[in-house]
């Protein structure tokens, strides 16, 4: 089995988002980055897959700043092969990133492309299904479960109030939810290897975004709320208040 | 130009809700725009039947392909379809439903018409003779406006945002032909659990039970609330006690759950975690129950109990019921 995972940086999601002062984009400043959770489900099912085949490779690619090269070193420690940084400064969008991993990628070797269901960062879930667009191939998103017999693949896919079950042929794309697996932590053995595993930066130009982002705000905060009460003699109040805005 | 085109979801050739609601923000974008709204679904025979209703949203035309294979959700004739459309009349904007089906479609037609996209939409409106929309970004720790680089923009709007509201229009129904081919995937099946309940992100009151519940078999007085609310109201949960295995993840509410703005948004046994406020900080109204008066989901609730979930949510459940037999 060989597959391609994409990994994106972006902020842990404990961090506090400041809006830089232009307001183009966020305040980097006490950001601690990560690996976007939803890829390390990605990077696992691939390792996975490698080892119950017994043979194949993993790539990890990242479109990102020269920073990138931190969470790629990550993944080579849990047990990617090899990884690639499509190092650039320039700014674009959800297509423009899925545009730069097709172009790498359809220059390679691959049974499976790998994605999260979805970046911490922009809150898109695009960059899978486009991929499967500009490539070509069959895209599953949000699978919770991947089943591969030879060529032939089966997918569990969470949709509203249940799974769809998806069929579909190898190559492919699929974007990795939460409860596909349970991703393992990098062994110091894992750390040492990755320091050895090859990890190649290149420099990338960027398309112009189709979608411009005009502006960023930090949220209107919530009024501020009120405790009603205590206990049980609160809660004719509280049903009380939620008669008076029609809500129940 | 400023016309708008609409998927509207369905499943088993039935419309979901989403599909209304979608309908409704195209048509509402759509005279800003100076233009009528149309809308396209796909579906087994006998879904152009049931599908007229979209006129009153204020669809004036509804097209409809058939075909058994549109029983369940099928990409590729979608998008064909929506392509086909597209090449047929100027349209400014497409509209999809940020939900299961719509947020895989959309991107597949970004890239097939390498046009921006902005996903997740919460609201809204025109500058000239294009959309700008806003959407959150980090989990709803930033709101952005962003507008296209070229028509037609394409969007996705969050479910239970645009709450659907009748126009009628004409609704003219009108069959289309998707020219088949191989499908690159293929839905083979729909499972749903035992108890088929409403979606998080679709019901319009969610009860979310927190580690304060203590033990899985509480839950049961979670479902009574849920009942005493009615069809509307389905349960939700926090992480930790989907970690834990007490609760699926399909009901996991949060930053790397899901992300609901439901009317009215119970937190009970719930500390109030930064991961968890970015799923549900949207709601219209927050109650909280905790009995920790400290605790950081008092700051979001518009409602706070302090106390013992295991007194008040029995006795909240009762005085519903109570008050609900009197009207
Ligand atoms: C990368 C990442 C992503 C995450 N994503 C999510 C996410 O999507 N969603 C999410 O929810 N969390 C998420 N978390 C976890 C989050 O940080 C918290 O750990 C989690 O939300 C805590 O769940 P809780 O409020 O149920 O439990 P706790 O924090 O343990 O809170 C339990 C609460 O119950 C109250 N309580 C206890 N007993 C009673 C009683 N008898 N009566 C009344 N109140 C009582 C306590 O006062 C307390 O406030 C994420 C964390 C990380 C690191
Ligand atoms: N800059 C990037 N580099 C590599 N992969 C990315 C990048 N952006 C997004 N992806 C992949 O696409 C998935 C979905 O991201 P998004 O569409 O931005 O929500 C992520 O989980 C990654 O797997």
């Amino acid at each position: 089995m060989k597959s391609i995972v994409c990994i994106k940086r972006v902020p842990d999601t404990e961090a506090r988002i400041r809006v830089a002062r232009d307001g183009a984009g966020i305040d980097p400043a006490g950001v601690k980055y990560v690996m976007n959770p939803y890829d390390e489900f990605a990077l696992e099912e691939a390792i996975r897959l490698k080892e119950a085949a017994g043979e194949g490779s993993v790539t990890v690619l990242s479109v990102g700043s020269g920073e990138t090269s931190e969470i790629l070193r990550t993944a080579l420690a849990m047990g990617a092969d090899e990884a690639v940084l499509l190092s650039s400064t320039e700014s674009t969008d959800g297509l423009g990133i899925a545009r730069a991993l097709a172009d790498e990628i359809r220059g390679r070797e691959f049974d499976l492309v790998l994605c999260g269901k979805q970046a911490v960062d922009d809150d898109d879930m695009a960059v899978p299904s486009m991929l499967g667009e500009l490539l070509g191939l069959p895209c599953v998103t949000v699978v919770v479960a991947l089943a591969i017999d030879g060529r032939r693949a089966v997918a569990h896919r969470e949709i509203e109030g249940g799974h769809e079950v998806v069929e579909f042929d190898l190559p492919a794309v699929v974007g990795a939810q939460k409860g596909l697996n349970e991703p393992r932590y990098p062994s110091l053995k894992g750390i040492m290897a990755a320091k050895k595993k090859p990890l190649e930066v290149k420099e990338v130009r960027l398309a112009e975004p189709k979608l411009r982002i005009a502006s960023l705000e930090e949220p209107p905060g919530r009024a501020e709320g009120e405790i009603i009460g205590e206990g049980t003699e609160a809660v004719p109040e509280l049903v009380r208040r939620l008669r008076e805005r029609a809500l129940i | 130009m400023g016309r708008v085109l609409v998927y509207a979801e369905t499943r088993h050739g039935e419309l979901r809700a989403v599909a209304r609601e979608a309908v409704t923000a195209g048509r509402d974008l759509a005279e800003e725009l100076g233009g009528g709204v149309d809308a396209f679904l796909l579906g087994p025979p006998g879904t152009a039947d049931r599908v007229a209703e979209l006129g009153q949203y204020g669809a004036e035309r509804v097209f409809v392909a058939e075909d058994p294979a549109f029983e369940a959700y099928a990409a590729d004739a979608a998008l064909r379809m929506c392509e086909d459309l597209l090449g047929r009349d100027a349209y400014s904007a497409v509209v999809f439903p940020a939900s299961a089906q719509g947020k895989d479609l959309a991107p597949r037609a970004a890239a097939r018409l390498d046009r921006g996209l902005a996903t997740e939409v919460v609201a809204l409106g025109a500058d000239g003779d294009g959309p700008i929309a806003t959407r959150p970004m980090y989990a709803g720790k930033a709101m952005a406006r962003v507008s296209f680089a070229e028509l037609p923009a394409l969007i996705s709007v969050r479910p239970n945002v645009f709450r659907p509201r009748e126009r009628p229009a004409a609704g003219a129904v009108e069959r289309v032909v998707v020219a088949s081919e191989p499908a690159r995937q293929r839905v083979t099946g729909i499972e749903t659990g035992d108890r088929v309940a409403l979606d998080v992100t679709e019901a319009n009151i969610v009860v979310s039970g927190g580690r304060g519940m203590k033990d899985p078999e509480n839950w049961s007085m979670l479902e009574d609330l849920v009942d005493a609310l009615g069809d509307d109201a389905t349960l939700g949960a926090s992480r930790a006690v989907v970690d834990a295995g007490w609760r699926p993840h399909a009901e996991q509410v949060g930053q790397t759950g899901k992300v609901v703005s439901p009317s009215l948004y119970f937190a009970i046994g719930i500390s109030g975690a930064i991961q968890h406020l970015a799923g549900m900080r949207t709601a219209k109204t927050i109650v909280a129950i905790n009995r920790d008066a400290e605790a950081p989901i008092f700051s979001v609730a518009d409602f706070g109990v302090v106390g013992d979930l295991f007194e008040v949510v029995p006795a909240l459940a009762a005085e519903i019921r109570r008050v609900s037999a009197e009207v």
